[in-house]
This record gives C-alpha cells, structure tokens and sequence, in this order.
C-alpha cells in the first residue's frame, strides 16, 4: 500500500515532501519519489493521502 | 556591466554631448513601481522605510532595484490564473521562473548580483509558490542573505493562509514590507477565483476555500498592520469575475490599514495553460484597468508603476537582467564588495535632492506661465531610471506617462510595448506595437531617435522630441507643457 509520483506530470514544487507525515518523499535526481516502504497513504494520520491532497497536478501522485 | 543599469560611471552627468556620444556607444533599457508620495506626505518613520524600495515608493523605483529569487515554490491554494507547469525564459510575468534555487544558491546569487548592480536595495520572495507556505526556506534564504548584507530590505509576497503562523518571525527578521494577494473579500467571488485550497491538512474545495482563505487573508493583514509592518495589497483585475469588486476590495484593504493597493490586469492566453486561459478568459484593457484605478481614488492608495515582474527578476523595475544572472553564471565563491553600493547610496541622496529642487523650479515656472483652468495634458518618456530622460526611443521596451497641468508634474502609468514577451518581435512590428501603446498621447520625450522612427510616428500623428535629452522628467514634461499650453510670454512674464 503506497503511492507514487507520475514523474512527467510533477512540477517538482516539493509541496508533497513538505507535507508527508512518514518522511516518505524523497528528492533525488532532480525529482520527488516515494518510498514505498515508508508510504502508509496516510493511514493512521489523516483521512486522505496529504501528497494527492496538496499536489497541483491532477493525477500525479496517484496508487502505485 | 550591461547598459540597462546606469553604470557608475555615468552618475555624475556632465555635458548633454558626452552623455549622447556615450549613449550611442552603449546599449540600454528602462526603469521604474508604489506610492507617489514624496516625503512630505508620509511621517518620517514610514518614510525611512520606503525611502529605498522600489515597489512602494514612484520616486523610489526611478533609483533602486529589486531582485527576487525563486526558493519556496510549494503553494497551498490553486488560483485559475496559474499553470504550475508553465516555463519560458521570454515571458515577463509574475509565477513565472526558469530557475528554482535553493536557499544556498540564492544566497550567493543575491551577492553575485550586489557586486553588479550597485542599485540593489530589495530582496523579494515571491513564487512561483507561496513564501509563506514553504517558509523554511524562504526564512532560511533570508537569514543566510542578512548575515551578509545586513542592509538589504527583505520583502515577501503572500497568498496570506499560512501567513499569520510566521508574523513574529517576520518581527524578529526585522522585515517591513509583505505584499498580500487578495483577490476578493466575498467568498462567493473567491469560487470563481480559487478551485480550491490546502487548510489543516485538507484539501477544501468551493465556497469553505474562499471563505478560509478570506478570513486568514484578513488576519494576516490585520496582524501585519498591528504590528507596523507596511502592507502592500495586490489584486488581480478579472473582467466579469471581481473587476467591480474590486472597488469594495479597495475600501476595506484601506480600512484595514494597507499602505498600498496594486491592481493589476489579468494575464491570460491560451497557451499558459491556465484555467482561465483555456476559458477564454480576457484580460481588462488599459481604459478598464484606468478607470477602475480612477474609481479607487479616496480609497487605499494605488500603486501605479507595477511592472508585473517574473518570480526570478534583477534589475530596477521595467527591466529584466535575470538571465545575467542565471545560477550557471555565478561563482562557486562570491565575495561581497561593498563599495560600489555604497557610492551609489551616496549619489542617490544628493540626485535625489537636486530632482526635488529642480521639480519645485519647473513647477514654479509653469505655474506662472500656464493659465489655472489650462487643459492638463499626457506625455510619454523613455527612461532607463534616474528620474531622466535618457533612453534611446529605439531600446524602450515601455513609456512613462507623466500627466502635467497648471499645478505640476505626476507620474500617471507606464505603457508596455513588448506586450509581455520579449522575443519575436521584429522592428516594423514593434513601431506598430509602439504606436498603438501610446494611443491618446501625441508627445514622446525620448534622449534620441532616428530619422525613419521619428516620420513614422509622425505620420501617426505623435511627435517624439529629443531637445530635453538628460533632463530631469519634471523640468523637460513641465517645459514642453509650457509650450503648448503656455500664455502669450508678454502675459506669462507679468503673471
């Protein structure tokens, strides 16, 4: 259960990373991704995954 | 050191025939944005800390420059004016960037350009994204640039939702200026504004985005104004959404204490990619955004001289020398020299004092040779700053409008003639483009045009004089004023 980042729609604002309660967003080659492993979709946390909640483009991130 | 900012050099100006041979060496641009008030109309304190800041003082932007950089690009709420996706290195306008910078890197670029451009006095962070919002970086871009250049002004441009959480950190950065973007004060008009926006860990959609954003817009600039901190407010004008609501916008940001209100036209084309551009929707025309502006008078002052810049700008305002400064072109290691600011603060005080001084001259003199109830008239200026005119009517990318009458000289707008874009364009367009800018002005007070530029716009009826080459605006508009509207000189000598 995670989610990730469609790496052509993201504008690379870094709002997700801002966001994420699990530190799951990580900027690496001059892009956001999410690791799968610390990814809860933010279950526990919050009613909605906060990267989809925050993020400007449609369909970014999105289940994996 | 490009042209487009008056090297030191050229400060002291000598002889009109040594500035015209150097300006025919040289290549050049414009200048000049806020408050038209002199010193005389404000108290002393909120003088001081406007004195030098180009967007909140008209006399200020004719001498200082701004840069922003573009280190906070998280937004928390989504307007339909902007595409997050759009990028081009020839557009001018706000939220758009080619460079986003970490705090680091704008740090050293701050230095880089304050080594070049002895004029800098403001620092601005204003998207794409929201200051506010992405706040560690914003604050940490401000304090790695204070530890440096503890006399830069720091400013910050806001949406304002997340902004009340960070006032007593703006206290403690010793930051006077926030512009705050507000749009509407009726959420109803908000819907039509914002699809929606990113509270308390939600996203909120319709009528409860509006209604939040609205009520933290007014905390933020309550908050602000208690706390002496200078508030600018900046509205986008949209034909049929919020253009005469903007009329109650500008009453209550005054009631509420803003120093300055900025409308400015909506930008809008199909290709931005934006939710109003693919609608459709249009911008207002200089004759709507006019008598709006006229509409607000009484109400919070207006800024007049807004350039509507891109998030990544350096130079004074009218002027764009961000792509000198791309990061790939400054050092690893900058070191800050500050002599030439220093020189320059120096000259500009006393620049400044002889402009008054030769404005109150030409004031005087119209005065007495100009009948009382003499029609006012509009006259254009191509300037690259300085209060002078001394540009080149052919490397004006914009005009001053100055409006002068019996009881002096006021700056009233500028006009654009690279219509945002500043490629693709070629030089019989943009005689076109030039004439059609200046529609209902039939003077042009440029430092020098050729012969072709001068009957061309002739033939359209507009005469471009090069006589006041190097004057100061006010001496060569009230002279020429003068001449046209001046009584018979048997008169004007006994008046």
């Amino acid at each position: 259960m995670a989610l990730q980042i469609i790496q052509s729609n993201c504008t690379v604002c870094g709002a997700c990373e801002f966001e994420c309660p699990n530190a799951a967003i990580l900027f690496e080659s001059d892009t956001y991704i999410i690791a799968p492993e610390l990814c809860t979709e933010c279950k526990g946390h919050y009613d909605r995954p906060q990267c989809a909640e925050v993020c400007p483009v449609p369909e970014t991130c999105v289940p994996a | 050191m490009s042209g487009n900012v008056i090297s030191l050099d050229g400060l002291s100006v000598s002889s009109k025939d040594t500035l015209t041979k150097a300006m025919e060496a040289d290549g050049c641009s414009s200048s000049a944005c806020g408050s038209s008030d002199a010193p005389e109309d404000m108290d002393p304190a909120t003088w001081e800390k406007v004195k030098d800041h180009p967007c909140y003082s008209e006399e200020a932007h004719h001498y200082f420059a701004r840069m922003h950089v573009a280190v906070a690009p998280a937004c928390n709420i989504q307007c339909n004016y902007c595409n997050r996706k759009y990028d081009c290195a020839n557009e001018s306008r706000p939220g758009v960037v080619s460079e986003r910078l970490t705090p680091e890197n704008a740090a050293r670029k701050v230095i880089a350009v304050a080594n070049e451009i002895p004029q800098l006095s403001v620092l601005g962070i204003a998207g794409p994204g929201d200051s506010a919002y992405d706040w560690r970086k914003t604050r940490e871009t401000f304090r790695l640039v204070h530890q440096q250049l503890p006399d830069i002004k720091l400013c910050l441009s806001t949406n304002g939702l997340a902004l009340p959480e960070h006032v007593d950190d703006l206290m403690d950065m010793n930051i006077d200026h926030v512009t705050l973007t507000i749009n509407m004060i009726d959420p109803e008009v908000g819907t039509k504004i914002y699809p929606w926006i990113f509270y308390e860990h939600k996203r909120r959609t319709g009528l409860e985005a509006s209604r939040i954003l609205h009520e933290r817009q007014m905390q933020s600039l309550d908050m602000l104004h208690e706390r002496g901190i200078l508030v600018k407010v900046n509205s986008v004008m949209i034909p049929g959404i919020n253009d005469e609501h903007l009329l109650e916008v500008n009453k209550e940001v005054k009631k509420r204490g803003a120093f300055l209100h900025n409308i400015m036209p909506l930008i809008s084309a199909p290709e931005h990619g934006t939710v109003f551009g693919l609608e459709g929707q249009r911008g207002p025309t200089a004759a709507e955004l006019k008598k709006l502006q006229d509409a607000c008078a009484g109400g919070a002052n207006l800024m007049k001289h807004c350039r509507q810049c891109r998030a990544d700008a350096v130079g004074l305002l009218g002027e764009d020398r961000g792509q000198e400064f791309t990061m790939d072109l400054v050092p690893d290691e900058v070191t800050y020299d500050p002599a030439k600011r220093e020189t320059y603060k120096e000259w500009v005080a006393k620049e400044r004092e002889d402009r008054r001084a030769a404005a109150a001259v030409a004031k005087a003199e119209t005065d007495a040779a100009v009948a009382e109830e003499a029609a006012p008239m509009l006259i254009a200026v191509a300037t690259k700053g300085g209060g002078r005119i001394n540009q080149h009517f052919g490397h004006a990318t914009e005009f001053q409008i100055f409006e002068v009458d019996a009881k002096g000289v006021n700056f009233v707008t500028h006009r654009r003639c690279d219509n945002y874009c500043v490629g693709g364009y070629g030089e019989e367009d943009k005689l076109e483009l030039v004439i059609k800018t200046l529609e209902g002005i039939d003077t042009i007070l440029c430092a020098k045009i050729g012969d072709c530029p001068r009957e061309d716009l002739a033939a359209a009826g507009i005469e471009a004089i090069q006589d006041y080459a190097y004057e100061y605006i006010e001496t060569a508009v009230s002279a020429v004023y003068r001449a046209r509207r001046g009584l018979p000189a048997v008169e004007a000598e006994t008046a």
